[in-house]
């Protein structure tokens, strides 16, 4: 197991990093000056969407519509999953012009696992680990053109992963 | 220091596939610690990948998501030397980011 709190080491590091801040102060301001990107914000984190025990409430926070379902979502997900703490998922889509991607576990405590933002130029696929708290439907949420699109499939847990 | 993000993009044709683990603890909040009390949610809330100066992919994830997280998607655009930057951010408003070259 790795853990955040090797002391010593860090302590080395704060000292190492600090001679080299102090020694190359202008260089450092110069690089954070030409990186124009903006970092993750937990701003724009759903909260309430995520707290939701329900799908169409997930969705009706995040996309503010509900979904139909569409056989051009690939969703790919194991019938069994023995550890419901890793379960992988994939989504794929053929559907044009989406701008993002749910995904859902039914019968978790809080159905939204996770959602993606989709710019133009990225491809709806997606692949991630998630879990499962028992065997439940899992449901794949695609945005395309303003329309909400979903595909949904039954996987069973033999071992449950939110604890409890 | 070691970075809590791995990450490894490759451009194939006019797509690059990501593919990034980030060590994190993920806690649900809804698991027992050994004294039977329960260990506070403890997630990653959001991730972004950055290409050009533009956003290419933007996770949002709950504490659902399993732990030391695995995501893969594909964008177009990149080309082998570009920059991808990866930036985190979780609940109690730790974070990292890293630099990776496109391969």
């Amino acid at each position: 197991m790795k853990d955040y709190s090797q002391a010593p080491v860090l302590a080395r590091r704060a000292v190492l990093k600090g001679a080299a801040t102090a020694g190359v102060a202008g260089i450092g301001l110069a690089t954070m000056g030409s990186f124009a990107f903006a970092d993750a914000d937990t701003k724009d984190w759903p909260e309430k969407a995520f707290k939701e025990k329900s799908e169409a409430d997930a969705l009706k926070d995040l996309y503010g519509k509900t979904a139909e379902p569409s056989d051009k979502i690939m969703l790919e997900a194991p019938e069994i999953a023995e550890n419901g703490a890793v379960v992988p998922v994939s989504v794929t889509s053929s559907l044009p012009n989406v701008t993002a991607v749910a995904i859902l576990v039914l019968d978790n405590p809080n159905t939204l696992v996770a959602a993606y933002k989709i710019p133009e130029g990225t491809e709806p696929s997606v692949a991630n680990r998630l879990k499962m708290a028992k065997t439940s439907k899992v449901v794949a949420v695609v945005e395309s053109g303003g329309k909400l699109y979903s595909a949904s499939k039954e996987v069973k847990v033999t071992v449950g992963g939110c604890g409890g | 220091m070691a970075s809590t993000i791995r990450v490894r993009a490759v451009a194939n044709g006019d797509a690059t596939e990501v593919q990034s683990l980030i060590q994190h603890p993920m806690d649900s909040g809804f698991i027992k610690d050994s004294k039977g009390e329960l260990i506070p949610a403890h997630h990653i809330e959001v991730v972004t990948f950055e290409h050009g100066g533009k956003t290419v992919f933007t996770a949002l994830w709950g504490p659902a998501v399993s732990k030391d997280p695995y995501v893969k998607f594909k964008f177009k655009g990149g080309k082998k030397g570009d920059e991808l930057k990866v930036s985190w951010v979780d609940n109690k408003g730790k974070s990292d980011s890293l630099v990776a070259k496109i391969q």
